[in-house]
């Protein structure tokens, strides 16, 4: 018996081994990879929350960075960032564009008014087509646009501090950066 | 007779609608575009389940995807240039079938490697076992290593290295 084909069924469980060690260490599967990051934010032109009969496009964001967030009232994870939304827009002077997903406009100024309003401006995505072109498949979702309309981060889920000190701020510190050098 | 056959056709009929997630009213211009509907939403993934296609899911994200199929169907663009519009959007993971690129290789390979390994396997321990069927000169050679322990108690001299006396018999040499 040749001794070293003793070996061939360790090398297959370490294979295996390894394989599930990776598939076990991805981060939760229902997180999808962003496809958008490095992509053009998409073009839209819709009514605004505070007055529907103004509209706002693509324009509006251009020339700068922002932070673009995807909320609703019926989402409780928008409630839980607000607060950090609130700090950003008042600490950071990261202006904060909000898209209001699929919600009923009216709860939503309501919202607003109740808990402080964070963003430069909403707009109504009502049927989530905007949603759609951006990928959205949960609020909230927040990204951050460069100055030349390029989506260069995506956040699934809560914005907390956590997420502001670890992620946003270094990302934003480093396109600063970029811009002055 | 007719009655259970109708009552077949409806359970089917009713089976049937069960089985779709979720019907939307959609009007098309023309059947051709219903079927490259229905076929698309069948093929693209939801992206909020983990395993379910849009046609059958009840998640709001599903019936906007849907929405946007039923638009893009419309509009007129072709199969690849629809599956193209929603990967961009929501990367590989609506497709089932993930796209041929130098990351998803392993992917694709990896159960064709497992095949060849298996088959080299099965053919490795073919070999061998064909190896260890005795030619007329080893059953001789057998033979005569039998006859010879039989004739005398001793071990099988330089052939093979002393064993206790307990051990069981002589076939369990080499």
């Amino acid at each position: 018996m040749n001794r070293a084909g003793l070996f061939v069924p360790l090398g297959v469980f370490v294979i295996i081994a390894g394989f599930l060690y990776a598939g076990f260490s991805l981060e939760d599967p229902h997180r999808l990879p962003s496809a958008l990051v490095g992509q053009p934010f998409p073009e839209f032109d819709l009514p605004l929350l505070a007055n529907a009969d103004e509209r706002a496009t693509t324009q509006r964001l251009a020339g700068r960075t922002v932070l673009v967030n995807v909320w609703a009232t019926w989402c409780p994870t928008c409630r839980a960032e607000h607060h950090e939304l609130l700090r950003i827009s008042d600490e950071a002077g990261l202006p904060i564009i909000g898209i209001n997903y699929k919600d009923n406009p009216a709860a939503a100024r309501e919202w607003l008014t109740r808990y402080g309003n964070p963003y430069e401006f909403n707009i109504i995505d009502a049927d989530g087509r905007l949603g759609v072109d951006l990928g959205v498949y949960g609020a909230p979702e927040s990204f951050i646009v460069d100055g030349d309309g390029t989506i260069v981060y995506k956040r699934v889920g809560e914005v907390n501090r956590r997420v502001w000190n670890n992620e946003m701020k270094p990302l934003l510190a480093r396109l600063e950066a970029l811009d002055d050098g | 007779m007719v009655e259970r056959w109708f009552a077949m056709l409806l359970l089917g009929v009713v089976a049937t609608a069960w089985g779709q997630g979720a019907i939307d009213a959609y009007e098309f211009d023309d059947a051709l575009q219903e079927t490259r509907y229905r076929d698309l939403i069948a093929e693209f993934r939801c992206p909020k389940c983990l395993n379910t296609n849009l046609a059958g899911s009840d998640a709001p994200i599903a019936r906007d995807l849907r929405r946007a199929v039923h638009r893009l169907v419309l509009e007129g663009l072709d199969d690849p240039a629809i599956r193209a519009h929603l990967q961009a959007r929501y990367g590989d993971f609506v497709l089932y079938d993930p796209p041929v690129r130098t990351d998803t290789l392993l992917l694709w390979l990896a159960p064709i490697a497992l095949l060849i390994g298996a088959a080299a396997a099965i053919a490795h321990m073919a070999r061998r076992r064909a190896v260890t069927r005795l030619d007329a000169d080893d059953l001789a050679r057998v033979e005569r290593l039998l006859d010879e322990r039989a004739g005398s108690e001793s071990p099988l001299g330089s052939e093979s290295p002393p064993r206790p006396r307990s051990a069981p018999g002589p076939r369990s040499a080499p």
